[in-house]
């Protein structure tokens, strides 16, 4: 196992809200190491892209606020660092590319002008060098008429486009770790595709680690490496990709994966498809113990007095259930 | 099969954009262009497609929403596309149609109690006070919420609710048809399940039949018995959902089932990756729209003159000259 | 910054507490927003206490307006006299009462004009599919650029005789300046109730309202309009403002009401001859419309954030 990458240990954001603190991430662990693909998966308000997000200290403070934890970026605390420290780092070793390629390119200048300005700041080339860059990177992301194209504005794009330059910005500086927020939501089945097949092969070209954050469990089921599923602030479930879909330990995951209609088996046999009963709780003082509780089969008195931790139950899997860690937690 | 209960023919719409006051632009879109097909009482008729395939277009015709540019449409053996706007909100009785938002679709000052008497005061359903509250009341819990719910406001409830609020402001009138347009596309995976059971619920119960309108393939074949592909306003295949899963005989359907993403690696099929994205309705390509993308081998014919719908194998349709 | 957090956002929204026996209507919310607005409700108190000082003390402080005191010319404030006298030894707070009555008699019932009007002709503009709503938009660009002064003059000189032949000098040059200030001010009004109906009425619960087969006139009054009364609220309250002002101008250059009638503006403008002698006279009615004009502002900057579509959604 190669060394980790990315270490975020026991991280807690909250945001202050008219009516309390929401408890967005509470308590999260994930490791991520160099050249693997890490799924985060989890229905919204899961906290998946506020954790993201405290990686590279994108949220908005205030109303939000790292109250507790550590970002470990190859050894190295990220969260007491200087905005331009931070800065070097964003972009240069950690990328990001977003749910919403609409918004995420600034409408009045062209796109070339918006990749170069990363790469003429984080690896001080000059414009030309930057420019033919540019060029070599439209073409990476398999954009006909790049040297045309570079000079295009944001609007000339569709959506697919518009975030395959997006991966083309990500990737000019050759990051060691690229976050993927939802990249492929706002889109088409037939350009999700498309743009999934793509960061697989910017992948085995660059050998960067990805951390995939996304609801859609095929998605994660089709690229990821390893799956860490949150819920409600939490990682509630983590294991290798095809162990977590075989043999899900958490009633969670579990009801997740029932809950989706299966295109393979809904043509031959049609089943009900098992709904989680309830709703997501709130994140505004949540009620003590397992937060999935009020919506478990399974629950029980004990379920409700602490907070299960995430155990390893081996082979990599780890599980935040008393059901399956066994005995009382902490 | 038994005689229609919704049944449309060549439906074409056709939006002009750009024409003001002064300035004249003649730009068309061709959203949907000569559509037909049917659905029996009782069943889900699905209808999948990409962004720009005019499928909710398609939905709102049949309930001029959005006025049809031509085509009929047949409901209850009356042609209604004729009807005047009067005896047509008469007939908007039988037939509803719940939306994708479940926030943009629910009036945000109104009660949700008023949002489902609606229809009950607009078309005078309920004779007195009492009987007005024991109807909402009746269609809340029908939905699976509560009573009390009635007096409060949209915002305070959760995305999967706001849906169930938006089925029973639709069944207030106790229509026959409901056309759903993508409810549950803005819910979350384990929300979806619950807003799903329902509508297989209360079709069992009610007798409702559906045109089911969504682009994710996996819950339409959920749901559905027949599915319909479009592909730039026009349908390419349709069959019974088995057939089109099983045999797709299109290879936009072929396409389209390759990349939905599933979990099980032994169900993974080879993934065909369309190159190009789908192209402009304002200037769809001639012929078979679909010929600019296409994978396999195509003759002149596709790019000259469009595929007519032909039944290959009982009850399955497709538009393709290579494949019919 | 709303952006950056939706998934928190989402999820407190899903978990909003059911449990509550309070209610909370969207109008109910606003105020609790306005509330917090601290500027704006300190002007709310300072606008009631004027609003109700005009209204009610004229009961308490029962000086008549017009009693002459040569003796007492010019004074300035006093026990007899808290806000002193004018030239002709009138008392001024009783003159300031009363000009407040007519000053912000003006004002609303401008303002009301001024929204009524733009609020039909949005409504139309916005609700129509044909050429009818670009024709009002022209007609609405076309108001916008005539000059208001001039224009206000012109017609003041053509209609203030036949007005004050009907309804008296008083009710004439009450009609006259509202309908002025009020036909020239409703075009900001109608180009917010336009741009509003244009994005509301393609909005779900719109169609939704047409599926079930309402009609028109119901689709705009039960749905479309309540959603789009909150920009108009906050235009009135600049329409408020601007109509006080326009009135003081009016009276200031002696267009306004005759001197036997005191509006603040009038106040003002008697005043400005003996500014160096008797500067009380003009800081009172001053203050008084300052103060006015400012609080009114403010509420409607709270207003504005308390009816921020985007918090109510």
């Amino acid at each position: 196992m190669s060394e980790p990458l990315l270490e975020i240990r026991d991280l807690k954001t909250h945001f202050a809200t008219d009516n309390g603190i929401v408890r967005a991430v509470d308590g999260v662990d994930i490791t991520i190491r160099r050249g693997e693909t890490v799924g985060v998966v989890g229905e919204s308000g899961c906290g998946k892209t506020v954790t993201a997000m405290s990686v590279l200290k994108l949220i908005a403070m205030p109303p939000g606020r790292i109250v507790d934890g550590q970002i470990l970026w190859q050894g190295r605390d990220l969260i007491p660092l200087e905005a331009d420290e931070l800065d070097d780092i964003r972009a240069k070793d950690i990328a990001m590319v977003f749910q919403e390629p609409m918004t995420s390119l600034n409408p009045v200048y062209t796109i070339g002008e918006q990749i170069a300005e990363g790469l003429r700041r984080h690896e001080k080339l000059s414009r030309r060098a930057a420019l033919e860059r540019t060029v070599e990177m439209l073409r990476l992301v398999q954009i006909a008429n790049a040297e045309k194209r570079v000079h295009d504005y944001p609007h000339q794009f569709s959506g697919g486009m518009r975030q395959r330059v997006m991966i083309a910005m990500a990737l000019s500086c050759s990051p060691k770790l690229l976050i993927a927020d939802e990249p492929t939501t706002a889109l088409d089945v037939t350009i999700q595709a498309q743009i999934l097949e793509l960061l697989a092969d910017m992948k085995a070209r660059f050998g960067m680690a990805v951390m995939l954050i996304t609801h859609a469990m095929g998605v994660v089921a089709e690229t990821a490496q390893r799956v860490v599923v949150m819920y409600a602030g939490r990682v509630i479930e983590e294991a290798p990709v095809d162990e977590l879909f075989a043999n899900p330990r958490h009633p969670y995951t579990q009801g997740l994966i029932r809950s989706i209609p299966h295109i393979d088996r809904a043509a031959t046999t049609k089943k009900r498809l098992e709904a989680i009963p309830g709703v997501v709780p709130r994140l505004i003082d949540p009620a003590p113990g397992c937060r999935f509780a009020p919506r478990c089969r399974f629950a029980m008195p004990a379920c409700r007095l602490a907070t299960p931790a995430l155990r390893d139950v081996g082979g990599g899997h780890k599980v935040a259930c008393i059901l399956e860690t066994g005995g009382l937690p902490q | 099969m038994s005689t229609p209960l919704l049944s449309v023919r060549n439906l074409t719409k056709q939006f002009d954009i750009g024409s003001g006051f002064l300035l004249r632009n003649d730009a068309v879109v061709h959203a949907v262009d000569g559509v037909s097909f049917s659905i029996p009482p009782g069943e889900t008729l699905g209808l999948v497609g990409e962004s720009g395939s005019g499928k909710s277009t398609t939905g709102r015709c049949i309930l001029r929403l959005v006025e049809p540019t031509a085509g009929e449409i047949w409901f209850q053996g009356r042609n209604v596309s004729a009807l005047d706007a009067r005896a047509f909100r008469a007939l908007c009785r039988d037939m509803q149609i719940i939306f994708q938002d479940p926030f943009a679709s629910l009036n945000p000052r109104m009660t949700v109690g008023t949002i489902i008497g609606e229809a009950l005061t607009i078309h005078k359903l309920a004779p007195s006070k009492e009987a007005f509250t024991d109807r909402v009341v009746e269609l809340l819990e029908t939905v699976g919420l509560q009573a009390d719910h009635m007096h409060r406001y949209p915002h305070e409830f959760s995305g999967g609710q706001r849906q169930r609020i938006g089925i029973a402001r639709a069944l207030a009138v106790e229509p026959k048809l409901i056309i759903c347009d993508e409810p549950v596309s803005a819910l979350d995976v384990s929300i979806q399940a619950q807003v799903i059971n329902l509508l297989e619920d209360l079709q069992g119960k009610l007798g409702l039949t559906y045109l089911f309108i969504a682009h994710d393939l996996s819950v339409v074949e959920h749901i559905s018995h027949r599915v319909a592909v479009m592909y730039l306003g026009r349908i390419v295949e349709l069959a019974s959902a088995r057939d089109l899963y099983v045999t797709p005989l299109h290879p936009y359907t072929e396409a389209l089932l390759s990349a939905v993403p599933v979990t099980d690696p032994k169900a993974r099929r080879k993934r065909i990756v369309l190159q190009g994205e789908v192209p402009s309705p304002i200037h769809p390509p001639s012929g078979c729209h679909f010929h600019t993308r296409c994978p396999i081998r195509q003759l002149p014919l596709c790019a000259r003159e469009a595929p007519p719908l032909k039944e290959t194998a009982s009850g399955h349709f497709v538009a393709c000259h290579l494949r019919s | 910054m709303v952006g950056s957090i939706p998934a928190s956002a989402t999820a407190e929204l899903s978990a909003a507490p059911r449990s509550k026996a309070k209610q909370f209507s969207p109008w109910l919310d606003a105020w609790r927003r306005f509330r917090r607005h601290r500027l704006a409700l300190v002007s709310t108190v300072v606008l009631s206490a004027i609003v109700l000082s005009v209204l009610f003390m004229p009961f308490v402080w029962s000086v008549p307006i017009n009693e002459i005191d040569f003796t007492a010319r010019l004074k300035g404030p006093s026990p007899a006299h808290p806000f002193g006298t004018d030239d002709l030894g009138q008392d001024l707070l009783s003159r300031m009462l009363y000009g407040g009555r007519i000053s912000l008699a003006v004002a609303f019932a401008a303002m009301v004009v001024a929204i009524v009007v733009g609020t039909i002709i949005g409504a139309i503009a916005g609700m129509s599919r044909g050429w009818v709503g670009p024709a009002l938009m022209w007609l609405t660009d076309l108001f916008l650029s005539l000059p208001p002064l001039p224009l206000l003059l012109l017609v003041i000189y053509l209609f203030r005789d036949s007005l004050k032949s009907v309804f008296g000098p008083e009710g004439g040059v009450f009609i006259l300046i509202v309908l002025v200030v009020g036909g020239l001010r409703w075009m900001p009004a109608a180009r917010l109730v336009r741009a509003q109906f244009l994005s509301l009425r393609e909005k779900e619960f719109v169609e939704a309202a047409r599926a079930l087969g309402a009609s028109r006139l119901r689709q705009v009054i039960r749905h479309i309009l309540p959603n789009a009364l909150g920009p108009v609220i906050v235009a009135a309250t600049v329409d408020v403002a601007a109509a006080i002002i326009a009135e003081s101008t009016l009276s200031f250059l002696g267009l306004g009401f005759p001197p036997d009638i005191p509006s603040w503006g009038r106040i003002l403008f008697d005043a400005k001859d003996y500014l160096d002698i008797a500067p009380h006279w003009a800081m009172f009615p001053g203050v008084a419309i300052f103060l006015t004009v400012l609080s009114i502002s403010f509420i409607g900057d709270g207003l504005r954030d308390a009816l921020d579509p985007r918090k109510v959604m």
